[in-house]
């Protein structure tokens, strides 16, 4: 009998090897997968149970965890109560941590990122509490509350970047919410607030500066002039145009219109630079047809549509439709006909041009420190996105943005001794509504400090171009202002 | 093979038996005291007199084999005080993390059930005085595993706990009679088989290569599976079905040789499961847990398996340390889920170290039954060795996601004392049969050729261990 119980042994050794290696698999191979599961909630009350690292702005912190006598020890506060609550999200026991840095930033913020392994390592040998990195971010609280007053309560977004790194010195999203109830450990207040903020029907949890797609209106026509002056259709600000009051649009029955029904110079022609000035629809219509979709879609690509950016929180992607037929060019050249943008890449736009042409990666985060303040990631160095236009190009434009604030509809954007470059939008999104109003700007002209983008919901006046101008010009100016310091 | 000349003077082991007691009671001492350092911060205030008492019964088990049983394998002690040890104070401490603490904890009651299976254990080794003795209890046993079997069918007795009709209630006590069944479905297999083998095992037509039985021959195995699917249907237990019946193609499969038993009793089972699974609701959806136990419908259901497989990821490979992990919140974390619990606080190594544990014990088995000299001890070891294995590949296998989960308990360490006693007393067969396997023979092994056709192999164990 000794040769079939020798046999069974193997079997035996067979039995517990498969469970050697299901054990393995669990505990080893899918130790990362299961723990990072929504439902465990082991890793959620791992994650409470460390001292999760603060979000720093200027020094301050505007997130960071409290030590609390109860079982989650440490509660998640938000001093600045709604004015970064898009930065950070919020990080709440019921909900999660859906938005903003606690989400994006999670690895960082809770200490699992590859970056601070060593530092875990050494936690363990030497008993150490094991506790998350310090985020500090590249806003600036100055401008950051300047933008967050002159949006005051129109719903809307601001984004301001430098326009030489792509470092973000401001965003706000308003209508805005306070990230504190839904971090609070009384869970049926966190639920209670959850159920309010998940079910408001203006969003408030959106950060309409990244996540917020709107047509990006006139605003556009910076790109149209950029991808005209590129392609030579044009040569400089002051080549002829055509500007009549109506643009007869091929295999369609309708016209393309300007707002105020005029044609925008005599002899229905005008110049680049005062098409530009006064926002003239047909102008860029026209140079929409002569340059059609694929060239439009391409500069567009340029500024950095289609991209999927991660600062680090997904930006939704901005996009100009391909395949466009000749009337849908000459919509999309006046920034209608689904063209979507996010306020963040118009101020790439914008921040492009004042760089010479030269996009810049935007970024939010500053440096990253660990708990005991050692610095882990520093800095980044700036990272060009692309190369928009040339510098020859780039210069053209400024030369007509400026113009646009100092004799055109941009004029609530001027600032005493700055020359400030901008261009105003209005955009239609919804016949039953008052059209988005926009703004985007850099300054100064030369060597830009600050580039930035407003976009205020239903702030136009419908038929009229002045929107942008009233309505966003002057809240692009208090950030600007804010910025270079008058 | 050689067969050796000069005389073999096998030594005891004892000395090295104690040594390995020391140092398992030192592990169990020393997870006792981590678990409260990292629950309370103090050291436990009753740890001399329990830590005192659990010494004393061990080393009095010791001292039993010393006096009864000299040349007993000296591992299989030690291993099952390390893993009783650890079972006891995992069980301590989710009481510590559920408050409940002294006298109403299980721990308690545990230690009691504990002390009560070393003392059955003791009382088998010593009344016991050759396993060979059991053979004449062959069909007593048979009847006493099917009153045993069937006794939780019956009205006023039985009692359904978690959906299995596998306990019965006498008082306050709460028993799993299926926990002895198998001892007694082992020694009644051993004794019938060792019978019939002949018979079994040379008679039967050549198909496709295989030998298979003559259908007279087929009565034992139809009973078998018959018992099994009773126990399957009526009692909606899949697990203690499926123990029983590998128990029984195991055996089968060393008394005869005979790889058709295996295939035979593969395709019963496959048989009876497919049936299951199309009549009853209740294995379909064990087998929907299985396959995906974390969508949101199976968590709804059920959420133990996730629990437990995320208990046992958030632990990784050193573990969070005793007490400081969280295999509370784990349904039955001290019972069925225990696994878990300890591999959530001793991580990867501490899992694969009681994996080892385990495997050293069966393989101490099957070497008792190697160096048996009679095919009873031999059977009867090789069974027991075998459903101590298969009985934790089905509840590991399920805790791990291997095969879908049906409730068994750990052995020696799951909180319960049925399955403390059953196990006690399966550890004291082994003893006493391993005692007779490496017990120097009196004299020339002549009687012994009778009962093993390879004596050479025996001498050649003998001298191995």
């Amino acid at each position: 009998m000794n040769t079939p119980i020798r046999r069974l042994s193997i079997l035996i050794a067979a039995l517990f090897t498969t469970l050697l290696v299901a054990s393995t698999i669990v505990q080893f191979a899918q130790a990362k997968t299961l723990g990072a599961m929504a439902s465990n909630k082991r890793s959620l009350l791992d994650s409470y149970a460390r001292e999760r690292g603060s979000i720093i702005v200027g020094g301050q912190a505007v997130a960071k965890s409290v030590p609390v006598q109860d079982q989650y020890r440490f509660l998640r506060t938000y001093p600045q109560n709604k004015l970064y609550a898009h930065l950070t999200g919020f990080y709440s026991y019921s909900v999660g941590a859906p938005y903003g840095l606690e989400h994006a930033a999670d690895d960082l913020l809770s200490g699992d990122a590859d970056q601070l392994f060593v530092r875990r390592v050494t936690d363990l040998i030497t008993g150490r509490k094991t506790a998350g990195a310090t985020v500090e971010l590249t806003i600036d609280p100055k401008v950051q509350a300047a933008a967050d007053q002159a949006l005051g309560a129109s719903k809307g977004a601001v984004v301001a970047l430098d326009p030489k790194t792509g470092a973000i010195l401001a965003m706000v999203s308003h209508p805005s919410y306070d990230p504190n109830p839904l971090a609070s450990h009384d869970l049926t207040k966190a639920a209670k607030a959850w159920k309010t903020l998940s079910t408001d029907a203006d969003k408030p949890y959106l950060n309409r500066a990244i996540s917020g797609i709107y047509p990006p209106g006139s605003t556009f026509k910076v790109i149209t002039a950029a991808a005209a002056l590129e392609d030579g259709v044009v040569s400089d600000e002051n080549s002829k145009v055509p500007g009549p009051a109506q643009l007869d649009l091929p295999l369609t029955t309708t016209n393309l219109p300007n707002e105020d029904g005029r044609a925008c110079g005599p002899n229905n022609e005008t110049t680049l630079i005062h098409a530009l000035e006064i926002s003239c629809n047909t102008t860029f219509g026209s140079l929409g047809l002569d340059l059609g979709g694929e060239k439009l879609r391409a500069q567009a690509a340029k500024f950095g549509f289609g991209d999927s950016l991660q600062i680090p929180m997904r930006v939704s992607t901005s996009s100009v439709p391909a395949d466009l037929n000749a009337p849908q060019a000459a919509q999309a050249a006046i920034g209608q006909y689904d063209v979507r943008t996010t306020p963040l890449q118009m101020a790439m736009v914008a921040a492009g041009i004042g760089n010479k042409g030269s996009v810049m990666t935007p970024y939010l985060i500053q440096s990253v420190r660990s708990a005991n303040l050692d610095i882990i990631q520093s800095a980044p160095d700036p990272v060009e996105l692309s190369q928009a236009v040339s510098e020859q190009t780039a210069s053209i434009l400024t030369k007509m943005m400026v113009s646009v604030v100092d004799n055109g509809s941009g004029a609530r954007a001027r600032i005493a001794g700055v020359d400030v470059a901008g261009k105003t939008g209005t955009a239609q999104h919804d016949p039953g509504k008052p059209p988005h109003a926009w703004f985007i700007s850099f300054a100064p002209a030369v060597d830009p400090k600050v580039a930035v983008a407003v976009v205020v919901e239903d702030g136009g006046v419908t038929g009229s171009e002045i929107g942008g101008g009233r309505v966003a010009a002057p809240i692009a100016r208090a950030v600007m202002q804010a910025v270079l310091g008058r | 093979m050689t067969t050796t000349v000069e005389p073999l003077t096998p030594r005891t082991r004892r000395g090295s038996e104690l040594l390995l007691l020391l140092f398992a009671i030192a592990i169990v001492l020393l997870a006792w005291v981590t678990t409260d350092l990292n629950r309370n911060g103090t050291v436990p205030t009753n740890i001399v007199p329990v830590a005192g008492g659990f010494t004393v019964l061990v080393l009095a088990v010791h001292l039993v084999l010393r006096w009864k049983a000299a040349y007993a394998d000296p591992v299989l002690l030690p291993i099952t005080t390390v893993l009783n040890g650890l079972g006891l104070v995992m069980i301590h401490r989710l009481d510590l993390a559920r408050g409940k603490l002294g006298s109403d904890g299980d721990a308690y009651r545990q230690l009691i059930w504990t002390t009560l299976a070393v003392v059955l254990a003791v009382t088998v080794l010593i009344a016991l005085r050759d396993h060979r003795l059991l053979r004449r209890y062959t069909f007593v046993s048979m009847a006493a595993a099917f009153v045993l079997l069937l006794l939780p069918l019956v009205p006023g007795l039985g009692r359904s706990i978690n959906g299995s009709q596998i306990w019965i209630s006498i008082g306050p006590l709460n028993f799993q009679p299926g926990e002895f069944a198998k001892i007694a479905l082992a020694i009644f297999f051993a004794g019938y088989l060792v019978q019939t083998r002949d018979v079994l095992s040379l008679a039967g037509k050549k198909i496709l290569g295989f030998t298979f039985p003559r259908g007279r021959d087929l009565g034992p195995i139809v009973v078998a599976w018959a018992l099994c699917v009773v126990v399957l249907v009526f009692q909606n237990d899949l697990g203690t079905s499926l123990l029983y019946f590998g128990l029984f193609v195991a055996m089968l499969y060393v008394a005869t040789e005979r790889v058709s038993w295996i295939i035979i009793g593969l395709l019963l089972f496959a048989a009876a499961v497919v049936f299951a699974l199309t009549a009853f609701a209740h294995f379909h959806e064990r087998v929907d847990l299985w396959l995906d136990p974390f969508s949101q419908q199976s968590l709804d259901r059920s959420n133990q398996l996730a629990n437990g497989l995320w208990g046992m990821a958030s632990g990784g490979l050193t573990g969070t340390g005793l007490g400081a992990g969280r295999p509370y919140l784990t349904p039955f974390a001290e019972s069925d889920f225990i696994f878990p619990s300890l591999g959530e606080e001793l991580g990867l190594f501490g899992s694969v170290a009681i994996l080892v544990l385990y495997l050293v014990f069966c393989e101490r088995g099957v070497r008792t039954a190697l160096g048996a000299r009679d095919g009873f001890g031999k059977l009867l070891a090789i069974g027991l060795a075998f459903s101590v294995a298969f009985q934790l590949f089905i509840v590991i296998g399920g805790v791990t996601r291997v095969i879908p989960l049906t409730g068994l308990t750990t052995p020696f360490m799951s909180l319960g004392g049925s399955s403390l006693l059953a196990n006690w007393v399966i550890m004291a067969l082994l003893l006493r049969i391993s005692d007779q396997a490496r017990r120097p023979m009196p004299e020339i092994p002549v009687g012994v050729a009778a009962d093993d056709p390879s004596p050479a192999e025996v001498t050649q164990v003998v001298r191995l261990s």
